[in-house]
């Protein structure tokens, strides 16, 4: 099972709760797809609409595991205010960390990722920090007190899979023991089982199943996208092979000249 | 006094964040709340004092990836 700061968890997908077509396309994709943590954000409120509480109330109901995050902030000091914040609302110590450091890859800035990350470790908080593949920033979280990383594998909302399968491949190499989860740039079920297969611990995604035709279908799809590729590295996968290498015995062969 | 409500200036006879909440019309239960940025927590609004020109954040749940 997938164990994230003590809790363990039967899913290895993690779903945000973004961008879906109504409510209850979002209950219902979320349902289909097993998933024990959705991912929710806190934004300004409005006098005059009761969303946010109903938006609440719809989340609980699920009875699920809670990841707010910091989406948005662009600054150590705004990420710890909107964590703490988060905390009081949602009332859990666990908190994805976010510090965008550019506006049109949403790269994560790493030095205020670290920065936030030491504060919220040492006032309680169990951090999920999105990062990037940068060994020595995962060392670093972890110093901070992280014991889940959360590297990107692509710009967030981009779809585009996988950059760099050979970065990845190290990461999990050189973190054997630490938690993993790609967060960001999945579009695709078949990106999914890639990541998987190289032995990550989950997948975090939301536009590839909130933006698809139909959401609830994507779910599953990517629900076992994740399984296969995990049962996958853990049956132990063949490596590609040079030449040709036939697979019914030559032995007992018969021969007719 | 003028205050800076989730970035709009407005002017409010409230003295306290919790008064402020009710004078607004946030009468819902899940906000979060911050004053010049640091966190106020629910319990502390009724003795948060509030000065001019405050910058207060009110923030609610909302879908988030």
């Amino acid at each position: 099972m997938l164990n994230l700061y003590g809790v363990e968890l039967l899913s290895r997908l993690l779903l945000g709760t973004a961008q879906y077509p109504s409510p209850a396309i979002l209950c219902e994709a979320i349902t289909a797809a097993n998933a024990s943590v959705i991912t929710v954000s806190l934004r300004r409120a409005t006098a005059s609409t009761n969303a946010g509480a109903d938006f609440w109330t719809l989340i609980k109901s699920l009875g699920l595991y809670i990841l707010p995050n910091t989406a948005g902030c662009h600054s150590a000091k705004e990420a710890v205010t909107t964590a703490r914040m988060a905390r009081d609302v949602f009332g859990t110590n666990w908190i994805k960390l976010e510090v965008i450091g550019n506006h049109d890859t949403l790269q994560p800035d790493v030095f205020a990722l670290v920065e936030a990350a030491q504060i919220l470790c040492a006032d309680g908080f169990d951090v999920f920090p999105y990062t990037t593949d940068d060994l020595i920033v995962g060392e670093r979280l972890l110093d901070a007190g992280c014991k889940v990383l959360m590297p990107w594998c692509a710009p967030i909302g981009s779809a585009q899979g996988p950059q760099n399968i050979h970065a990845l491949r190290s990461y999990r190499g050189h973190f054997p023991d630490v938690s993993l989860i790609i967060d960001a740039g999945i579009g695709r079920p078949s990106h999914a089982t890639q990541i998987m297969e190289l032995g990550f611990d989950g997948v975090l995604l939301n536009t590839a199943v909130a933006g698809a035709n139909d959401p609830v279908g994507m779910a599953v799809a990517f629900a076992k996208a994740v399984e296969a590729g995990h049962q996958g590295f853990l049956s132990g996968m063949l490596e590609p092979r040079d030449f040709a290498v036939p697979s019914t015995p030559i032995i007992g062969k018969a021969v007719f000249s | 006094m003028e205050l800076t409500i989730n970035g709009d200036l407005c002017e409010a006879q409230a003295l306290t964040l919790a008064d402020l909440l009710l004078e607004r019309g946030y009468t819902a239960q899940c906000y979060a709340t911050a004053v010049n940025g640091d966190l106020v927590h629910a319990i502390d609004r009724s003795s948060c004092l509030l000065v001019a020109e405050d910058k207060i954040e009110i923030l609610m749940p909302m879908q988030g990836g």
